[in-house]
This record gives structure tokens, C-alpha cells and sequence, in this order.
């Protein structure tokens, strides 16, 4: 059933592509109904999943010649990934409601993205899931080219030459694995039985970390994600940060973690305390929580404060994929799950309800337009959000980001330590952003105010008001009773740390 | 020898030539008064007919090809990776011919129509040869009709300069490989692949093998003309910029469509040399060496010729591609792209397996891509014709004059930048695939490493054209409108690419088809 998310994604682009032009009441519609429909198959999925561990949707010969299969299947990871894309992706149509520039391509191309992103979440198949990979590339390309703001055609082509070296590094290891196997398959399960040498693995895991670790914001590779989240239309920015980066999260854990789990050992050697692949990867996930919140805390523009929280909150999640304990990885899914919503959430205000009606997202300018007062639902949704990002208890980031640090405690207690400096500067930006952006405590000068009065912002439209209810509602469902989502995420990952994906 | 034998074998040539007299004739004879666009319809159709005609008689060829008089030895192959190539060059060279419709760079529609056809003859016939005196005929036959359909827009000054240019690299090129081709018969006292090989062979216990490395070069350059590749590539650019679109395409996709088919066939007979030979069975060390590792020992044919084209397919994918990057005119952009496809396909040209993987990933690879090509000039000729040039700025805001030819060059140009599930992808992995598999040393590893991160890089030149295509406004509002057919032929060949990318299995299994009675 899961797969019917993909053809109906897929489906619909192609039908919005030749949707006469100039009919954008029909396109939204068209796209409102695929949306609403991947999402609730989507739940169905879910809900039908629930205590069930990997279940095989459909499985034939693709290319015979070569052994490729057309292999679908869902486990509770994919599951969840599944559902928090159906929601990404309603909530992204519903922001998406003023776009009236060539209005049907734009959903076509969103729709050839999120058709691409349920893909890589479903695939069992390594080959499957990189042809997923690459389609979800090029309509993140034209969706900034075309419809972005700020250096828009720069940030594209960064965007698409950034997840293109990634991608290539990992067909590198794609080849690789396929000759070296000589199983003559490239199914996840067999290519994960196929006991490659430790020497291959020591260096095809860190390969196919790096390559799939580029989209999920790793640093010293995230230069992409600032950039191409504050150029990109509300909506791609809701699914690059929401969806994009977890596809490169799940790769990391699916593919480099999954098939080539001995390039986390040892090397043998250390230096400095960094002895093997996984202490590499746990300093650069850290750096990258306490850097992408240091530089938060000084932007001048609201979008890249999110954007560059994006980096930090994504650090989470690596650092608790190469915490290779339970809670740690558990808690890395569950973040996605979260840092999917709560960003989707973020960018949506930023981008949507505020700069579609203020024209800037200067903080400097902000602040004096007196958005607390003018903006009232603007003001409270942010302060949810922010709440929620910053990890307070009761909404999902704070679950996530809790097991993460267990985890990381157990793995190495530093770890857990320098990250605990993230979340600290985390609050800092938010408050800084939230406080500059609606509640500027500096009163307008006797001259400053016009004379008709503060003219009014365009009234808030019931889209924004379903998609918000819609992401805090499922911030707020997992934060509240988590285990929603843990019980499906606990044996999947526990079968995935086990090896063999059995 | 026999003659009938050698008609039964040259059906299709034969029918090609047929059909390029009928051409002639029909538009020589009946239709000097007709209106242009009525003629070239006329001439389309016959040479159509001809190819069809080609393609019909190939089951009745002789079924293991033709052999010298008194001798298992072959002259001409049939059947197998040769059929494929020929079936191949065909359907190609059908596509260039739609491609002449709505044309108006030349009058002399018969005579270009004649010369294409004679031209894939000559590809016909080196896809097959197995002698290096057919080769040269063959080859020949080949260039001297690219130097002429060239040149063939008399009212371009371009045309006519990119053909001389062409015409004399060709020449120097020819009198290389010559020069090689006689090293190899002095060296080995034939003019028969399979005998060179295994007198090659021999060399390594004469150690001769200076004289190897010499011969080996020069045919290298010669036949690296031919695929464009890096340092004999020269000419491709300017050819590429100044040749009517229809002759650009045709050069772009059947002539290198035949002449990796000769790489084949040259990889074919160096790994099967020991197979005809009477007496194979004290030569056990031989066929061990090449079951196992056919890469190791740098002499013979394999070493030496393997190493030279790994250099030059490295040279050409780096180059190819960073060129590329600087071009502002959309076919010489298409002309460096090309050089670096060349440089992938040579990569598994270097390391060539005794089975056929090589050979099908190969032709797999160039077959798509030349249909690829021909749909990137066909729409390129389009803009050409109404916004005057082809300079990237023609293409600004494409998707607002016609969406359906923004279409088009979306899908072509990211299936030559190898985006699944577009034919392009497929053909990379499949031919890396089979290098990798051939052999799993560091080198090949490396080398399949360059060319997946340049493919990286090409990613960028592309979506510099896409991004006019598609995201930019236009600069004039103007509709641009191609003829019905052949936006029909372009949407066919967009269909197919996609078609293929996602069934890519189809294909396979129509190729390997052809080895079933082998």
C-alpha cells in the first residue's frame, strides 16, 4: 500500500506538468488532493505497519541481466520517514497556496521531489534507492532557480552540485560494493549478508557517510543548506530542511551503518582519541551542532538564523547514528521525525507568514514593524515553534535530542558534554530571533509613525492556519506520547544495529 | 574467393548503396523542378526505404561471416556485438535523415542524402571488418563523407571552414594510422586481426615489443580521431559549431557508433585469439592468462594497447569536461561533451572482457547516446533556426516559446549528465559495471573514480543550458516553432529515452537476442 505514495506523487507531477497553463485554482486543488491523499496513505501505512517488522511491498527483476531488483519495502524506520514526508508534504502544498507564478509546474517539480523522497524511504534495493536519490536532485534545482528569492541561481546550483558530488561518491561505492560482492545483487538485505573485507569497508563507509552525509548538513559539508534553505520558495524550504537532509541521514544510516558496519571499528591507532571512523564522524557531528548554533546566534537575516539552526539540529541526528547504541540511534530517527516538523514549521513563519507579507527578513528591519502587536498569530506560532526547537519537554524535539545524549553518554560522556553547549547556544538564538523579530521592547519614535496609521498585513489565510495546526499538532503528539513513533522505530533499529537488516 | 559468399555477407551494404543511387536518381531525374521541401520528403523517404531495406536483409546474411579462401580466419564478422552495431548505425542514421526535414541549408538534397547513406556504408562495413585493409577502405569510406556533408551548407562560411579543418586533421590521421597498420603488418606478417594478435603475442618472447608500443600509438591516434578523444580531438568543436545540424548529428552519433564498433572488434580479436587457431592445446598457459588476469603483462597486444587508451580515455574525460565548462555556444558545448563520453566509453574499451560485457556495456552506451545526440541537435538546429544562433543566450526563456521542445532538451541534456532514470544513467553504471567487473585492481577502480566525479563536474555545463531553458525569462516572446514531424521525432526520441531509463532491461535482452545463435 506504502507504494502506492510514490506512484501517486509521481503521477501527479506529470499531470500537473500538462495542466494547461494559467489554471492555478485547479493545479492547487490537484495538488492539495495528491498531497492529502500521500499523507493518509501514508498514516494508513503507518497504523497497518504498527508491530510488524519489515514488511516487503513488492519485489521483482528489474534489470535481470545485472541482478537489480524493484524492491519496496517498509520497516518501522521507513514508516515513520514515510509518514513525516506525507506531512511535509501537505503542509508544504498548503503554504505553497499563494504561488502564482507558473503555479502548475511549481507543483510539478514539488511533486517529482517528495514522488523521489518516498522512493529512497521504501527502496530495500541500494540501486533503487540511489535512482530515488538523484530524481529528488533536479527539481530542488529548478524549485530555487525558479521560484527562490536571495541568490537564488547561485544557491541552486550549489544545492544541485553539492548533493551531485555527493551522490557520486556514493555510485562510487555503489560500483564497488556490487563488483566486490559478487553476489550479483544489489539488494540491501543480500549486500548487507555479503560480508565485504574489512578493508573495504574501512574505506567504503566513510565514503558513503561523507557522500550521503553532504545532504544531511555534516560538517564541514553544509555550506549548501543555509544558503539553498534561505533562496528556496517557503515550501522547498520546508522540504529541504524537513525531508532533503533526512534523506541524507537515512543513506548514512541505511547504507554506510547498515551494509558496512565494521568501518565503524577501530583503526588500531589513535590520535588525540580519535581512533577510528566513528570518532571522526561523532567531532564533526558536534562541531557541526555547537558551530551551526554559534553562527545562528550572529545572522542579521531570520531566515538563515533557521537555516543555520537546521545545521545544528541535524547534528543530532549524526551524532546519534554513530553513537551505535540503541537510544542514541533511536533517539537520531526520532529527531528526524521532529527536526522535519519543528523546521518545516520554522521556515513556513519565516518564509510564508511573515516575509510574504513584510518584504524583508533583516532582523534590523523587523524590528521595527512591531510584528508582536501587527502579527499576532505570527508571534504565538513562533513562539511555539521556537519553544519546541529548542527542546523544551512536551513537544518532540526534547525527546529526540534526549535520547540522543543518552546515547552519546554511554558512547563517549565528552560528546554529550560539548553538544550540551549546542543546545544551550540553541536557546540563545532562538530567544534573540524570537525577541528582535516580534517583541522589540524599542518604542517607535514620535516620527517614526506613519500617518494613516500602521497600515494592515494581508489577513492570515486558512491554509496557514490548517498547515501550522498540522505540524503542532504532530510536534505536540510525539512530545506528548512519544512512543507513537519508538514503537516502530525500537525493533527496526534494534535489527539494523544487529547486522544483516534480518 | 567467393563472390556470391561476399554478397551474401555486404546484404545490407548493398542495399544502402542501392538506395543511394536511387536517391540520385529520383531527385537528379524526376524532381529537379519540385519544391525543395517535397524533395527532401522524397529523398528522406528512399533513404529510409534503404535503411529499412539494410536492417531487413541482415538475417539473410551469411551466418558466421565471411572467411578468406582456404582459412578459418575472418574477413568480415556477422552476427553478435557486430549485428547489434549494425542494426545499431541504421536506426541512427534514420533518425539524422528526419532531422533534414524543414531544412533549407542546402539545394543539393539527393546528393547529401546519397552521401549519408554511402557514409553509413562505410560504418557498416567497419563495424565488421576484421582485416586492417578493410578497415582503412572502410574508415575512409566513412570520413570522406563526413569531410563532404561538412562542407555541405555552401552559404556558410563556417561550414566550409570546419570542413577543411576536418578534412585535413582526417587526412594526417589516416596517414597514422597507415603508418600503424604497416608497423603491425611488417611486424606480424598479416593482415588479419586475429593473426596480428598472435603474432603480437609471439613478439613478447622476440621482445620487439618497442615496435609495439610505436605501431600501437600511431593506430591509437588514427582511430582516436575518430571517437574525438583526447589529444586527436581537435577538429571536434569546430565541426560540431560549423556543420549543418543534420551532418553534425550524423557525425556525432553513427560515426562514432562505428567506430567504437571497430574498437570492439579490435577487443574482440585480441581477447579471442587463441579460439580459431588450430592446435590450441599447448597454448593452456595463454588461455589461462587471459581467463585470469588479461591485465598484468604489459606486452603482447592487450598490455600495451590498454594502457595507451586508459591514458588517452583519462585525458579525454578531464579535458572534455573542463572544457566544457567554458563554452558559450551550445554544440561546441555538445562537441566537448562529447570528447568526455568518449573518454568513459574508452575506459571500458582499456579493459575489455573475453565475454561480451565490454562489448554490449559499450554499445549500449554509444547506441543511446547517439540517439541522445541527434534529439540535443535536432532541438539545438531548432533554435538555431529562429533565434539565429546557437548561443546559450538563444535559449533564454525556451519553456514560454514552446514547452514541448523545453521538454525535450530538459530530458536529453539530463540523460547526458546521467540523472536517473534516464538511458544516460544506465549506460554509465552498465559501463562501469563491466570495467569494474573485467578488473578489480586499484587502477580501474581509480580510473571509474575519475570518471563518476567529472561526471559530477558535467552536471554544471548542463544545467547552465537548463537554467536558460527553464528558469530564465525570455528575451523575445516570439513562439518557436519547429516542423510537426519533427517534433514528433524529437518527443519519439525523448519517449524512448525515458521508456529505456526506466525499463532498462528492454534493451538488454533485445542485444543479447543477438547472440543467441552464436
Amino acid at each position: 500500500m506504502l507504494a502506492w505514495t510514490i506512484y501517486i506523487s509521481f503521477a501527479g507531477a506529470l499531470v500537473l506538468a500538462v495542466l494547461p497553463k494559467g489554471n492555478a485554482t485547479l493545479a492547487r486543488a490537484i495538488a492539495l488532493v495528491i498531497a492529502a491523499a500521500g499523507f493518509l496513505i501514508a498514516i494508513a501505512g503507518f497504523a497497518a505497519g504498527a508491530g510488524q517488522g519489515r514488511v516487503t511491498i513488492i519485489d521483482v527483476p528489474w534489470v535481470p541481466a545485472m541482478g537489480i531488483h524493484y524492491t519496496l519495502a517498509a520497516d518501522g524506520i521507513s514508516r515513520v520517514l514515510v509518514l513525516l514526508t506525507g506531512l511535509a508534504a501537505l503542509a508544504g502544498v498548503l503554504f505553497s497556496w499563494n504561488i502564482n507564478l507558473r503555479t502548475n509546474e511549481f507543483f510539478a517539480f514539488f511533486f517529482a521531489l517528495i514522488g523521489g523522497v518516498y522512493g529512497v524511504f521504501l527502496s530495500f534495493d541500494l540501486f533503487l534507492l540511489f535512482v530515488f536519490y538523484e530524481i529528488a536532485i533536479v527539481p530542488k534545482y529548478f524549485l530555487i532557480a525558479i521560484w527562490g528569492s536571495t541568490r537564488r541561481e547561485y544557491a541552486a546550483m550549489k544545492l544541485a552540485l553539492y548533493s551531485f558530488v555527493g551522490s557520486a561518491m556514493v555510485l562510487i561505492v555503489l560500483l564497488a560494493a556490487y563488483a566486490t560482492s559478487g553476489s550479483h545483487s544489489t539488494g540491501l538485505v543480500n549486500l548487507a549478508n555479503a560480508d565485504f573485507p574489512i578493508g573495504f569497508q574501512m574505506w567504503a563507509f566513510p565514503v558513503t557517510f561523507i557522500g550521503f552525509g553532504i545532504l544531511a548538513g555534516l560538517w564541514p559539508f553544509h555550506t549548501w543548506a543555509p544558503t539553498g534553505h534561505v533562496a528556496a520558495p517557503t515550501a522547498a524550504s520546508m522540504l529541504l530542511a524537513g525531508v532533503v537532509m533526512k534523506l541524507g541521514a537515512y543513506g548514512c544510516l541505511r547504507v554506510a551503518i547498515g551494509l558496512f558496519p565494521h568501518g565503524l571499528d577501530q583503526w588500531g591507532w589513535s590520535f588525540w582519541g580519535i581512533g577510528s571512523w566513528r570518532d571522526v564522524f561523532a567531532l564533526l557531528a558536534v562541531i557541526g551542532i555547537v558551530y551551526g548554533a554559534l553562527v545562528a546566534l550572529a545572522q542579521t537575516d531570520f531566515k538563515f538564523v533557521i537555516g543555520y539552526s537546521s545545521v545544528s539540529h541535524m547534528g543530532f541526528v549524526l551524532l546519534g547514528l554513530v553513537t551505535l547504541t540503541q537510544v542514541g540511534v533511536d533517539g537520531a530517527v526520532l529527531q528526524m521525525f521532529s527536526h522535519g516538523v519543528i523546521a518545516g514549521l520554522l521556515f513556513a513563519i519565516v518564509g510564508r507568514i511573515v516575509y510574504d507579507r513584510t518584504h524583508t527578513r533583516q532582523l534590523a528591519e523587523l524590528e521595527t514593524m512591531y510584528l508582536g502587536r501587527r502579527m499576532p498569530f505570527a508571534a504565538w506560532a513562533f513562539v511555539i515553534a521556537g519553544v519546541a526547537s529548542m527542546g523544551l519537554p512536551g513537544f518532540s524535539g526534547f525527546v529526540a535530542e534526549l535520547q540522543v545524549l543518552i546515547g552519546a553518554w554511554i558512547a563517549k560522556p565528552w560528546w554529550t558534554a560539548a553538544s550540551g553547549v549546542g543546545i544551550v547556544i540553541g536557546v540563545a538564538y532562538t530567544w534573540r530571533a524570537l525577541q528582535k523579530a516580534f517583541f522589540s521592547d524599542r518604542l517607535p519614535k514620535p516620527d517614526e509613525h506613519p500617518k494613516e496609521g500602521w497600515p494592515k498585513f494581508d489577513p492570515i489565510t486558512w491554509p496557514e492556519v490548517t498547515a501550522t495546526c498540522l505540524l503542532f499538532a504532530a510536534t505536540l503528539i510525539v512530545g506528548i506520547y512519544p512512543s507513537i513513533l519508538l514503537n516502530s522505530i525500537e525493533p527496526a533499529v534494534k535489527a539494523l544495529l544487529a547486522g544483516g537488516m534480518q | 574467393m567467393n563472390y556470391a559468399d561476399l554478397f551474401r555477407v555486404t546484404l545490407p551494404e548493398t542495399a544502402l548503396d542501392v538506395a543511394a543511387l536511387l536517391v540520385l536518381v529520383v531527385d537528379l531525374g524526376f524532381l529537379r523542378k519540385a519544391a525543395l521541401q517535397t524533395r527532401i520528403m522524397a529523398a528522406v523517404l528512399i533513404g529510409v526505404a534503404g535503411c529499412g531495406a539494410a536492417v531487413a536483409a541482415m538475417p539473410f546474411q551469411a551466418g558466421g561471416g565471411l572467411s578468406y579462401p582456404g582459412s578459418t580466419d575472418l574477413l568480415l564478422a556477422a552476427g553478435g556485438s557486430t549485428a547489434i552495431a549494425q542494426v545499431g548505425i541504421l536506426m541512427l542514421t534514420v533518425l539524422t535523415l528526419f532531422l533534414l526535414i524543414g531544412s533549407d541549408f542546402t539545394k543539393h538534397v539527393g546528393e547529401f542524402v546519397a552521401v549519408v547513406l554511402m557514409a553509413s556504408t562505410g560504418g557498416l562495413l567497419i563495424s565488421a571488418a576484421q582485416d586492417l585493409l578493410v578497415i582503412f577502405v572502410g574508415l575512409e569510406l566513412l570520413s570522406l563523407g563526413l569531410y563532404i556533408l561538412t562542407a555541405f551548407a555552401k552559404r556558410s562560411g563556417k561550414s566550409a571552414e570546419s570542413a577543411m579543418k576536418y578534412y585535413l586533421f582526417g587526412g594526417m590521421s589516416a596517414a597514422f594510422l597507415l603508418f600503424g597498420f604497416s608497423y603491425l603488418y611488417g611486424l606480424t606478417g598479416s593482415t588479419n586481426l586475429h593473426e596480428i594478435m598472435f603474432g603480437l603475442y609471439g613478439m613478447r618472447v622476440l621482445s620487439a615489443t618497442p615496435l609495439v608500443y610505436v605501431a600501437l600509438v600511431m593506430v591509437a591516434a588514427g582511430l582516436g580521431f575518430k571517437v574525438a578523444a583526447v589529444p586527436f580531438h581537435l577538429w571536434a568543436p569546430d565541426t560540431y559549431e560549423g556543420a549543418p545540424a543534420p551532418a553534425a548529428a550524423f557525425i556525432a552519433s553513427v560515426s562514432k557508433v562505428a567506430s567504437f564498433a571497430l574498437l570492439i572488434g579490435i577487443g574482440t580479436a585480441a581477447m579471442h585469439l587463441v579460439d580459431r587457431l588450430p592446435g590450441t592445446a599447448h597454448l593452456v598457459p595463454v588461455t589461462a592468462m587471459f581467463t585470469t588476469e588479461p591485465l598484468t603483462h604489459w606486452s603482447g597486444f592487450e598490455g600495451p594497447w590498454s594502457l595507451i587508451v586508459a591514458i588517452i580515455a583519462v585525458a579525454s574525460m578531464v579535458f572534455g569536461n573542463l572544457a566544457a565548462l567554458a563554452q558559450n555556444s551550445v554544440r561546441r558545448l555538445l562537441a566537448y561533451s562529447a570528447i568526455a563520453h568518449a573518454g568513459y566509453i574508452l575506459l571500458a574499451v582499456a579493459y575489455f572482457s573475453r565475454s561480451n560485457i565490454s562489448a554490449n556495456a559499450i554499445l549500449y552506451y554509444i547506441l543511446t547516446y547517439g540517439l541522445t545526440t541527434i534529439g540535443a541537435f535536432g532541438a539545438v538546429s531548432i533554435v538555431e533556426r529562429i533565434g539565429g544562433s546557437d548561443r546559450m543566450d538563444a535559449f533564454l526563456g525556451l519553456y514560454k516559446r514552446n514547452g514541448l521542445l523545453a521538454a525535450v532538451l530538459v530530458v536529453l541534456f539530463l540523460s547526458l549528465a546521467g540523472i536517473p532514470p534516464l538511458v544516460g544513467f544506465w549506460a554509465k553504471f552498465n559501463l562501469f559495471a563491466a570495467v569494474l567487473q573485467v578488473n578489480r585492481g586499484v587502477a580501474p577502480f581509480a580510473l571509474v573514480a575519475i570518471a563518476v566525479a567529472m561526471s559530477a563536474v558535467s552536471l554544471y555545463y548542463y544545467l547552465q543550458v537548463l537554467k536558460r531553458v527553464f528558469v530564465m525569462p525570455p528575451a523575445d516572446d516570439g513562439p518557436m516553432r519547429g516542423s510537426p514531424l519533427t517534433m514528433g521525432v524529437l518527443a519519439l526520441i525523448t519517449i524512448a529515452v525515458v521508456v529505456l531509463g526506466c525499463l532498462p532491461g528492454l534493451m538488454q535482452s533485445w542485444m543479447a537476442s543477438f547472440y543467441a545463435g552464436m
